[in-house]
């Protein structure tokens, strides 16, 4: 992020309400021009609702929302300098691929002449060059969703707004679409805002994150910021996959910290928190950063997991489950107490899964600037 | 490949079983055999026709010849085709309104707005005369002018018909395909233009199909409403009748048959029978 980004779009407290229900719950963000920004949150939690207040499908019940610096109260959606890509892509089907991609153009009243070169650039540009003349019906989903891309992409808006774009498509082809929606962006240098749920996508294609919550912003954050930094239980839960303990902050010093989780035992850590002493806190463990080993490697053990100034993180337990992903095994290890980690392994060489099965005994250990400490 | 090769009957392949085929057959013939008679009896040489005393076109030319049946038909034709049009627009816009808008008052519209469908003919007609008697409608008017009674009272019936097709096929529409258009900078009424009509063009040729083959062959309604200069196609062979069944009615009767599949032919091709599929 250079110094000069400029918020493209400014969110100030804005709120929703549909009769008693809120939507939208005090939201106030900043877009920066240029970036990809992306709105993850569960099903129902508002981000839809944000978005279509950008485009003007919405009003706000209060606050304002301002593009490029003006307010946008008042402007109707087809006045405004934003588009949109649909969920349901919704590509008139009356009309040639060509017809769909010209039409915001016609209704501009850009010249016939313009507007051939216009659609033919951006059919290129969405790698649908040559499929002019194709009606929407004979075209497949991941098509459709290139016509749709286009016809927004050619009026050359100032931000270019995503409902769920990714969600109807297989999971190859929304793999290969993730990559080239980054590509694009790129290349356009238009900014994109995206809503979705599968935080896969999110994490992928973002500059930066917003999550939502019930209406409101959970955390605002940059891909590794949110998955190694998360700020509340329910983004650490919601992005990956994690552990979390209950516990009680019994030390914090600016260079060390531990936690007592009850089942767990006393995990440290090698910074500080600055929480109150003897407060609940949460401490989240992503399962990919616990390692796994057979009883009886201790030494080794011990002195991998030395690197906290007052103990090491090391448990002990039984494996309850498995489950083999190919790249990697997921574990599910009930420890001594009953409480239950999950663990993931990458499968390394041909023959690692192999390594351990049900009801193996096995010891864990992970790194003391692993755990992340989570006062809410 | 063997030459008496025969697949067998799948479970669900009814159209090869032969209570099915007989079946079928029988329903062509009670719904097809009158107009079959009836076409085969215009060619009928007989003033009578009741027995076959053999082929003859002449009373295709004395039909044809006849003014008073030409006019009935020409009469029949104009009213159709202006109930039709008019009965589009009311119809698509009532669709529309009640598809899109929330306002007072709209349950008691939508249940009434199809009112004229369940009221018995006889008396809509009955309530067209009284109306048209109690507001004085001048019944001496230049052509095609004294046929504006006939074709307010043949709109009323036919809008409501278009009304439910169209509405129907509203129902299907994808409202983000409106919220695209606008999205793209078009305003109300191009968004009408360019996504909605093209969405609902099957309903309105169906409604048009409706609209126009109702109004052309309407007697009640229209027995009613007709002044002594205004005489439609079905009541002047209704008076043809009276007198005596001639072959001459059953040739006028073959041609408004073969107009009719030729105009809904037309209709169809021009869109494809698919979409008229689609509506429903």
């Amino acid at each position: 992020m250079t110094e000069t980004a400029k918020p493209i779009i400014q969110i100030q407290n804005v709120s929703k309400r549909f009769g008693k229900v809120t939507a939208v719950d005090n939201v106030s963000l900043d877009i920066n021009a240029g970036e990809f920004f992306v709105l993850l949150g569960p099903s129902g939690c508002g981000k839809t609702t944000l978005l279509r207040m950008i485009a003007g499908f919405e009003l706000p019940t209060e606050g304002r929302i301002l593009i490029d610096g003006q307010d946008m109260a008042g402007i109707p959606p087809n006045k405004r300098p934003v588009n949109m890509v649909f969920q349901s892509y919704a590509v008139f089907p009356h009309m040639s691929v060509a017809d769909n991609v010209a039409y915001g153009l016609k209704i501009a009243g850009v010249k016939g002449g313009e507007i051939k070169d216009r659609v033919a650039e951006a059919l290129d540009l969405v790698k649908l060059g040559g499929f002019g003349e194709r009606m929407p019906d004979q075209m497949s989903g991941g098509q459709r969703q290139r016509v749709a891309l286009a016809r927004s992409l050619v009026m050359r808006p100032k931000v270019l707004l995503l409902d769920e774009p990714l969600s109807a498509l297989d999971a190859k082809l929304r793999a290969q679409m993730q990559f080239e929606l980054s590509e694009l962006q790129e290349k356009v240098g238009i900014t994109f805002v995206t809503v979705t749920h599968d935080q896969d996508e999110a994490l992928s294609m973002a500059c930066r994150i917003g999550v939502i919550n019930k209406g409101e912003v959970a955390q605002l954050a940059t891909p590794s910021d949110l998955y190694e930094y998360p700020s509340n239980r329910f983004v650490a839960d919601f992005v990956g996959s994690v552990n979390i303990f209950e516990g009680k902050l019994t030390l914090d010093e600016p260079d060390k910290a531990a936690v007592d989780c009850p089942g767990v035992g006393k995990i440290y850590l090698n910074h500080g928190v600055t929480g109150p002493h003897g407060a609940d806190v949460w401490i989240a463990l992503r399962p990919e950063k616990i390692y796994l080993h057979v009883p009886g490697e201790g030494k080794a053990v011990r002195a991998a997991a030395q690197d906290a100034p007052d103990g090491y993180n090391f448990a002990r337990g039984k494996i309850k489950g498995m489950s083999y992903l190919g790249d990697i095994t997921l574990f599910e290890i009930e420890l001594e107490s009953g409480a239950r980690i999950r663990v993931s392994r990458p499968n390394l060489s041909r023959h690692d899964q192999e390594d351990f099965t049900w009801d193996d005994k096995v010891s864990m250990h992970w790194r003391a600037d692993s755990p992340v400490v989570l006062l809410g | 490949m063997a030459l008496f090769a025969r697949t067998p009957v799948a479970p669900l392949e009814y159209s090869r079983t032969l209570w099915m085929r007989l079946w079928v057959g029988a329903v062509m013939v009670f719904l097809y055999a009158p107009l079959v008679v009836l076409m085969i009896f215009s060619f009928n040489d007989s003033k009578r026709n009741v027995v076959w005393r053999g082929f003859t076109t002449k009373y295709y030319e004395k039909a044809l010849g006849n003014d008073q049946l030409v006019e009935a038909l020409i009469n029949s034709l104009t009213i159709a085709a202006l109930a039709t049009l008019a009965s589009l627009v009311l119809g698509t816009l009532a669709a529309v309104l009640l598809w899109r808008f929330r306002f007072p008052w709209k349950g008691a519209i939508d249940g009434t707005i199809s009112l004229p469908i369940i009221v018995p003919e006889i008396c809509l007609g009955v309530a067209f005369l009284m109306f048209f008697a109690a507001v004085g409608w001048p019944t001496d008017l230049v052509w095609p002018f004294n046929l504006g009674a006939i074709t307010i009272a043949h709109i009323t019936f036919c809008f409501p018909f278009v009304t439910m097709v169209v509405r129907s096929r509203l129902a299907s529409f994808n409202r983000e395909q409106e919220e695209a258009a606008k999205d793209l900078g078009a305003s109300e009424g191009q968004v009408f233009r360019d996504v909605l009509i093209p969405h609902i063009k099957p309903a309105l040729v169906a409604g048009a199909l409706l609209s126009f083959t109702l109004s052309l062959d309407d007697f009640v309604i229209t027995y009613f409403t007709s002044g002594p200069d205004t005489i439609t196609f079905p009541v002047k062979v209704y008076s043809m009748v009276r007198f005596s069944v001639t072959p001459e009615v059953n040739a006028a009767s073959t041609l408004l048959i073969i107009l009719t599949v030729i105009l809904t032919f037309i209709a169809l091709k021009a869109l494809g029978v698919k979409a008229i599929a689609e509506t429903h």
